[in-house]
């Protein structure tokens, strides 16, 4: 790919990460950074790569240090940001949702 | 997978981040945009691990499996007040990771440095720079947020130029490596990075550490953007350049939210120590009007409208439990409770809105910073449990004050007001609250936890 080529991605990924969460509440900024922060845990990816094509020891333990980071970052980051959410979606109530949910819900709070 | 194949995978994969981050702006689709980034994550790492002539596969494989086992059960078992510490800890180490990568290609001897790409050189000089900094400065904030040290702002004798001074050199090394690479440049500027990312975030008070996690974590996603671009990986380039663009904006959201610049919050510390430091002493020996919980207790009972707002204090003391059986209690008396959220109450912003949850306080009665002013002009108590600057009238000056301008809880309104405070100390921003010295404004003074329980007790008693 040339120059240019990876200039274009670099810049419409910018308006394009500025678009996405252009209207966010700020109930979510804090699952909306973790899961942010567990995307850029895709540098697993590299670190795979970059490690998978070395024979030079220094470079393989580098490497293999790498993916242990980059897996807590990923794996860890996505969790914790279900975990979150989870507990956002726990108490609540869909006004939607089943009769018997609203039904039991209503229920519940007239005791 | 090879060529056209794994590219496709990983197109799908890039799409799979930007749903993921346009679901995660929305209540109603944030879980499922969780799902969606987390398929997408793993079908790229699948895609990976079936490169061609790819090496050292049950070493790999291996160091994944350490990575979740070391991931895994930390995220799950975390107490959420520890969330946000977590969430630096985990920005931390993606940021080291790039770095690594970066260090890796750095180091292959296949590709001989000397004739290396100038623009690939460049990329890795900005990966070690910033992916260094970005991992000591995520470790700081671990330790701020995790009081393993002060969550004041640290200012070193001469700190300003210290941090210019390891900054400039830093930017200077990631220059010199075009012309001149060496693994001795590579790994002195490896040190400067780590050392800057340290003096960085040491003059960062603790309530502005969620800013600069947020600021780290749009830090990482770039280097992770750049050593795509080594990898000549576009995965990494478009995830990379999403999280550093979203992340960045998120960062000036948050500061918005908090009413403060994001420079003011970055270098503040530098100029403002002495009149944030000067506050306390002079209102302690002012009248103050305490109480006891039997008599907080007795207020609750009689009022009709009751508003509580939680803050800091309240997320410390692990109070969110026995103020949500207070709050039952009360209700199941008749009295009219709510809670009054300030964006950003807590530690983060929406981070009080995730501890009252785990306590089971029904999401309707959680009031965003509007709504909740509508109520607090006609409720009878509001009970301000462990938070000052979020409802400190001294914001409502047009200027003059370090919290100017924020937009408040006003509980001025209320006819009584219940303070619930460890100590007179004023709040982060070092600014005396004029409320607490008021006539109708009673202070319950202790550890939330503990005063919350007493109250229950006396409510209980009655």
């Amino acid at each position: 790919m040339s120059s240019t080529a990876w200039l274009t991605v670099f810049v419409l990924a910018v308006f394009l990460g500025f678009e996405v969460i252009s209207k966010v509440s700020s109930i979510l900024h804090t699952p909306l950074m973790s899961g942010a922060n567990a995307i850029h845990g895709v540098i697993l990816v590299g670190a795979i790569i970059a490690t998978g094509s070395t024979d030079d020891n220094l470079q393989l333990a580098i490497g293999l240090l790498a993916i242990v980071m980059a897996t807590v970052n990923m794996v860890g980051g996505f969790a914790v940001t279900d975990r979150m959410l989870g507990m956002f979606a726990k108490p609540r109530r869909a006004p939607s949702s089943t009769e018997t949910s609203s039904a039991s819900s209503t229920g519940g709070e007239t005791k | 997978m090879t060529g056209a194949w794994a590219d496709t995978a990983y197109l799908i994969a890039g799409v799979c981040f930007i749903l993921a981050l346009k679901g995660l702006s929305a209540p109603r689709t944030a879980r499922l945009g969780t799902l969606i980034g987390a398929s997408g994550a793993t079908l790229a790492v699948i895609v990976a691990l079936t490169t061609p002539h790819l090496k050292h596969l049950g070493l790999i494989i291996g160091a994944i499996v350490i990575g979740t086992a070391i991931g895994l059960p930390t995220a799950r078992r975390v107490r959420m007040t520890a969330m946000p510490q977590l969430v630096a800890l985990f920005n931390g180490v993606g940021g080291g990771a790039a770095a690594l990568v970066a260090a890796v290609e750095f180091l292959r001897p296949g590709k001989d440095i000397s004739h290396a790409a100038t623009a690939d050189l460049a990329a890795i000089g900005f990966t070690i720079l910033v992916g260094g900094v970005s991992f000591s400065g995520s470790l700081i904030t671990f330790a701020k947020l995790q009081e393993l040290m002060t969550t004041r702002p640290v200012v070193l004798p001469a700190g300003r130029w210290l941090t210019f001074g390891f900054a400039g050199a830093g930017v200077l090394f990631a220059v010199f490596l075009v012309p001149w690479p060496s693994s001795a440049l590579l790994a002195l500027l490896a040190v400067v990075s780590l050392v800057f990312g340290v003096l960085f975030v040491l003059p960062v008070g603790g309530a502005d550490v969620p800013i600069v996690i947020s600021l780290l974590n749009a830090f990482t996603g770039l280097t992770v953007a750049a050593s795509g671009y080594v990898l000549g990986n576009t995965l990494l380039v478009i995830a990379g350049t999403l999280v550093g663009a979203s992340g960045t904006l998120l960062t000036r959201m948050m500061a918005a939210a908090m009413g403060r610049p994001l420079t003011g919050t970055l270098f503040g510390a530098f100029t403002a120590t002495a009149g944030a430091v000067g506050g306390g002493g002079d209102g302690a020996a002012r009248p103050v009007r305490t109480s006891s919980p039997e008599d907080v207790a007795i207020l609750l009972g009689y009022a009709r409208k009751v508003v509580i707002v939680p803050g800091y204090g309240l997320a410390v003391a692990q109070a969110q439990h026995t103020v949500r059986e207070v709050a039952d209690l009360l209700t199941a008396r008749g009295v009219q409770v709510s809670y009054g959220i300030h964006p950003v109450a807590g530690r983060m912003p929406g981070h009080m809105n995730v501890l009252l949850a785990e306590a089971n306080v029904p999401y309707e009665s959680l009031l965003e910073l509007e709504a909740a002013n509508s109520e607090l002009a006609s409720a009878d108590v509001a009970v301000v449990i462990g938070a000052n600057d979020v409802v400190n009238p001294a914001a409502r000056q047009p200027t003059g004050s370090p919290i100017s301008g924020m937009p408040i809880l006003d509980v001025d309104l209320a006819q009584q007001v219940v303070f619930c405070k460890r100590s007179m100390r004023p709040g982060f921003a070092g600014v005396e609250n004029e409320l607490l010295y008021a006539a109708n404004t009673s202070l319950l003074f202790g550890d939330a936890k503990e005063s919350m329980s007493k109250v229950l007790a006396a409510l209980k008693a009655q």
